[in-house]
């Protein structure tokens, strides 16, 4: 494996509310090499945004870290006596676009200022070349007629292109990791696809590694290396793309690819996964899905643990099994 | 909705959180005081607040040297109990800001309720008709009208009435058009629900809440307006007492008997404030929303504090 | 941007004519203004005669038309009391009232932003509570209970400033202080909430993930996304300064503005300068308006006049 860039150890964030503490993520362990793109999946409230907010610093009251450790290259950035992140790592090395793009920018300042107000803070540009270090930004992610384009506000431009924007500025500073948040969700099944080819691109053409979170396994399909599957505020499997799409082990994994429509898979018919995650006031204390698994058995009341397999790590003492087939038969 | 309402339960459950906010539950007991204060005035008071005694003048507070048991908060110039005369305006400041803010709810709501409901031009002549008035002249035209009407509580009530049933209007007018947009009103008209239905089951249960805490924070403003204008000497008139009243009769003594200022002053600043601090809180514990950021403030506060230490 | 300037005009002038329309009916129709003008002792003659010079014998509407038609020429006549143009008088005493209003908001807007952006920046904190209480307490105070205890503390007491008038800056310390303290405390809980409101916001989260420290985030991003309410309640307080606070504060402090002006001639029931007196204060508080909105356009590119 290629060198470590971003490492995840055992992270915990918890949201206060009056009815009790939320765990919505426990423990979750993750690493990101150079140039690669993770694919982080789960469905709503699997907690794959807020391990996300937590990597870059933005958990914020009533949320907050309760365990275990973010680190950069060995720099630790969240966790335990962190009082003050090292500075010039978030927005500069580590920079992220969100899920709504409509509402991501400061729809009271010009794009080309909100540009250049990561240019000028990451690459110490001013003025004239500040401006054109802007234009070449927005050149970058394709939009035209961008000198004339900078000096427009948010409103007047339409959603994908201000996810294109948003890129624009998370690329600004040269970061070597762009941790994507949905950037797809809120977009039209065609500009969802520009948005992507944009930034498989500036993969290739940047060397960026990139983390992808998203509840569509076909984006997981087309862009990632690797796939961690969220479930209930915790990892259950992690692996590379194909293995993983041709032999899921965990069952929510095997239901997932079941119920999502995929092109080239499409002689099974859809299977939906009944019942709904727990909810993570008070968590279950063994296996998460153990309610809604076809093969569950008693063990599987017990904390399940990541044990690796041949291409990745599984937390589930019934791995491996067809899950859904049985369950059909 | 977090209001106190009937049954024994949701007073307590309502009590319980109003403890976890120490001041608001100052204010709420304060405000309570008041009120009894006000309808037991008087049994409370130790003498009638217009008996003067010319023996009695500009008596200081007890614990002054010169002062005495006979007078708590001394006497005023013509000798008069400024307690007694502190527990009478509480009732004539009560009284008003109640009946005002009853009669300007009224208004204001029937109005807001009529323009919302009907939308289209009536609508828009209405809050037309508001927009105006809103920017009236205060206090200034109070003043003015009050001065060609003549003074007493009654003016009083109806000039301020007149002059503020326009945020209700406001309010309700707003909360029922986008409620009538909501889906599920839609789908209750499209469904063939009566409008009386629509208005009973569906929006008025949207406005008692907003419409409640916007009455609590207006009869506050009432309140400095009576007391305001009665100090200009276009209020309430002796023999009434009222606090605005009292404060405008001691400014002459400012120099020689600072307790005739004060003390009325501070009766209106702890009504209102009381009132603030109540309804502030009535405020966000009525919005779920508001009532959830203001717990987890709470929580971080209180760990912050923790590790501080 | 001109056709909406125009709307507003008109909209404007339809406020003028509802407050002179409303002075008129509560002067001439519920009120008997020559009783309220002359003194008691007058004779029936006298009445009669001075009933006829203003023109109170006419036809309701001929008074109306002839009332009109002073408002539109900015003629209203002399004032019984000063015994000269009533506007004279208003133009006299108009820059008072505005050097009163101007360094008492002035001071409120200045101190408010800072002191509520620091509040917002750790809501339910120690800075938090404390702003917000004090707010409170500046809410419930009456100003002219304020002004009278400043004087008490202030002028008998310590002696370190004049009780009441006017000339010298010191003169103008305790009055605008007075009239500040509630501008000062309702901006800054609205600053604090819309503070809140915004942090909360997205955008402050993409600028927090482009790096930017909370401080140039607060100054940059949200200052500029609340200035816009932040007009709209000045302005009203503006409003509200010029039609109420300056008539209490003024008279607590003898300031000779419009605001005291007014009080005296009710008093003394001198309803030609009341007339010039309200009317001027309706035709600035339109102007006001309009330039609020004109101002929010310009900060606001969103923001469609109609």
């Amino acid at each position: 494996m290629t060198e470590t860039l971003l490492e995840i150890d055992d992270l915990h964030v918890a949201f206060d509310t009056r009815a009790g503490v939320v765990q919505a993520v426990r423990g979750v362990s993750l690493t990101v090499g150079r140039g690669e793109t993770l694919g982080l999946v789960g469905e709503s409230g699997s907690g794959k945004s807020v391990t996300a907010q937590a990597m870059m610093g933005l958990i914020d009251v009533p949320g907050r870290i309760s365990g275990g450790t973010v680190r950069w290259c060995g720099t630790p950035l969240v966790g335990e006596g962190v009082r003050r992140a090292p500075r010039n790592i978030w927005g500069r090395e580590i920079t992220m676009i969100f899920q709504n793009p409509m509402t991501s920018l400061n729809p009271l300042m010009t794009i080309g200022a909100q540009l250049q107000e990561a240019v000028r803070l990451h690459l110490g540009l001013r003025g004239a070349a500040a401006r054109t270090r802007a234009a070449d930004l927005l050149n970058a992610v394709g939009i035209s007629g961008a000198a004339r384009r900078l000096d427009q506000y948010p409103h007047e431009f339409s959603g994908g292109m201000r996810q294109r924007v948003m890129i624009a500025m998370a690329i600004a500073s040269e970061p070597r990791l762009l941790i994507a948040d949905e950037p797809t969700t809120a977009l039209d099944v065609t500009i969802q696809a520009q948005i992507l080819e944009l930034l498989a691109e500036l993969q290739s053409q940047l060397g960026l590694s990139i983390i992808l979170i998203t509840h569509d396994l076909g984006i997981v399909a087309g862009l990632c290396h690797r796939v961690a599957v969220m479930y209930a505020g915790q990892i259950v499997e992690t692996g590379a793309v194909d293995t993983m799409f041709e032999q899921p082990a965990h069952p929510y994994t095997q239901g997932l690819i079941r119920s999502t429509p995929l092109l080239d898979a499409c002689d099974d018919r859809l299977v939906a996964i009944d019942g709904t995650p727990p909810g993570l006031l008070i968590p279950p204390a063994g296996c998460a899905f153990q309610p809604r698994c076809p093969v569950a058995t008693a063990p599987c009341g017990v904390p399940q643990v990541l044990t690796p397999t041949g291409t990745g790590a599984v937390a589930c003492c019934r791995a491996g099994i067809d899950a859904w087939k049985v369950g059909a038969a | 909705m977090g209001l106190p309402m009937m049954s024994f339960r949701p007073l307590r459950s309502f009590l319980s959180e109003l403890w976890q906010d120490k001041a608001a539950a100052i204010g709420f007991a304060v405000m309570v005081l008041i009120v009894l204060m006000a309808v037991f005035a008087p049994v409370l008071a130790p003498e009638d607040p217009a008996t003067q005694s010319l023996l009695q003048r500009l008596k200081p507070p007890v614990w002054d040297a010169r002062g005495s048991w006979d007078h708590l908060l001394g006497t005023d110039n013509l000798g008069r109990d400024v307690l007694s005369r502190i527990i009478w305006g509480a009732r004539t400041t009560l009284t008003i800001g109640i009946v005002t803010c009853v009669i300007a709810a009224m208004i204001g709501t029937t109005l807001g309720l009529w323009a919302g409901f009907m939308g289209g031009r009536t609508d828009s002549v209405l809050m037309r008709l508001v927009d105006i008035q809103v920017s009236f002249p205060g206090i200034l035209l109070i003043l003015l009208v009050v001065g060609v009407l003549g003074p007493g509580v009654w003016t009083l009530i109806a000039v301020l009435s007149v002059t503020n049933w326009m945020v209700y209007a406001r309010l309700v007018r707003g909360i029922v058009s986008s409620t009538r947009q909501m889906p599920y009103v839609e789908a209750a008209e499209v469904i063939g629900c009566r409008p009386s239905r629509v208005i009973f089951v569906h929006l008025l249960p949207n406005l008692v809440s907003p419409l409640l805490t916007l009455l609590i924070l207006e009869f506050t403003n009432i309140v400095l307006a009576e007391a305001a204008v009665s100090f200009l000497g276009f209020g309430v008139q002796p023999p009434d007492t009222s606090w605005g009243l009292d404060v405008a009769s001691g400014r002459d003594y400012l120099f020689i008997a600072w307790w005739l200022v004060t003390f009325p002053g501070l009766a209106i600043v702890v009504t209102v404030l009381s009132i603030n601090l109540f309804a502030n809180w009535l405020r966000v514990t009525s919005d779920p929303e508001e009532r959830e950021k203001r717990f987890a403030r709470t929580i971080a506060a209180k760990r912050r504090r923790r590790r501080a230490t | 941007m001109i056709e909406f300037i125009l709307r507003r005009l008109f909209q404007g002038a339809l406020v003028v004519l509802g407050v002179t329309a409303t002075v008129f009916v509560v002067t001439r129709l519920a009120g008997d203004p020559v009783a309220l003008m002359l003194p008691l002792s007058a004779t029936a003659e006298q009445r009669a005669a001075f009933s006829a010079q203003i023109g109170l014998d006419q036809p309701i509407w001929i008074q109306f038309a002839r009332y009109a038609q002073d408002v539109v020429t900015l003629d209203f006549g002399d004032s019984l009391w000063q015994r000269r143009p009533a506007m004279e008088v208003v133009l006299e005493r108009l820059p008072n009232t505005a050097l009163l209003v101007a360094t008492g908001l002035g001071g409120a807007v200045l101190l408010s932003i800072p002191m509520g952006a620091v509040a917002a920046l750790r809501p339910g904190g120690l800075v938090d509570r404390l702003t917000t209480s004090l707010s409170l307490l500046g809410l419930a105070m009456p100003q002219f209970w304020l002004g009278l205890m400043a004087i008490m503390v202030f002028s008998v007491m310590l002696k370190w400033l004049p009780t009441s008038g006017f000339g010298t800056p010191a003169h103008l310390v305790l009055p605008a202080i007075t009239l500040a303290l509630t501008p000062l405390a309702r901006f800054t809980m609205m600053v604090r909430a819309a503070m809140i409101d915004e942090l909360n916001k997205q955008y402050v989260q993409t600028a927090r993930a482009k790096g930017l420290t909370l401080r140039r985030i607060l100054r940059v991003h949200t200052l500029r996304n609340i200035l816009v309410p932040f007009l709209s309640i000045s302005g009203w307080e503006l409003i509200t300064a010029l039609s109420g606070y300056t008539v209490v504060v003024e008279t607590v402090f003898g300031w000779p503005g419009l605001g005291l002006t007014a009080v005296q001639a009710i008093q003394r029931g001198d309803l030609f300068l009341v007339q010039a007196i309200v009317f001027s204060i309706a035709f600035m508080i339109v102007v006001i308006g309009i330039l609020m909105d004109v101002i929010s356009k310009l900060i606001d590119p969103r923001i469609e006049l109609n």
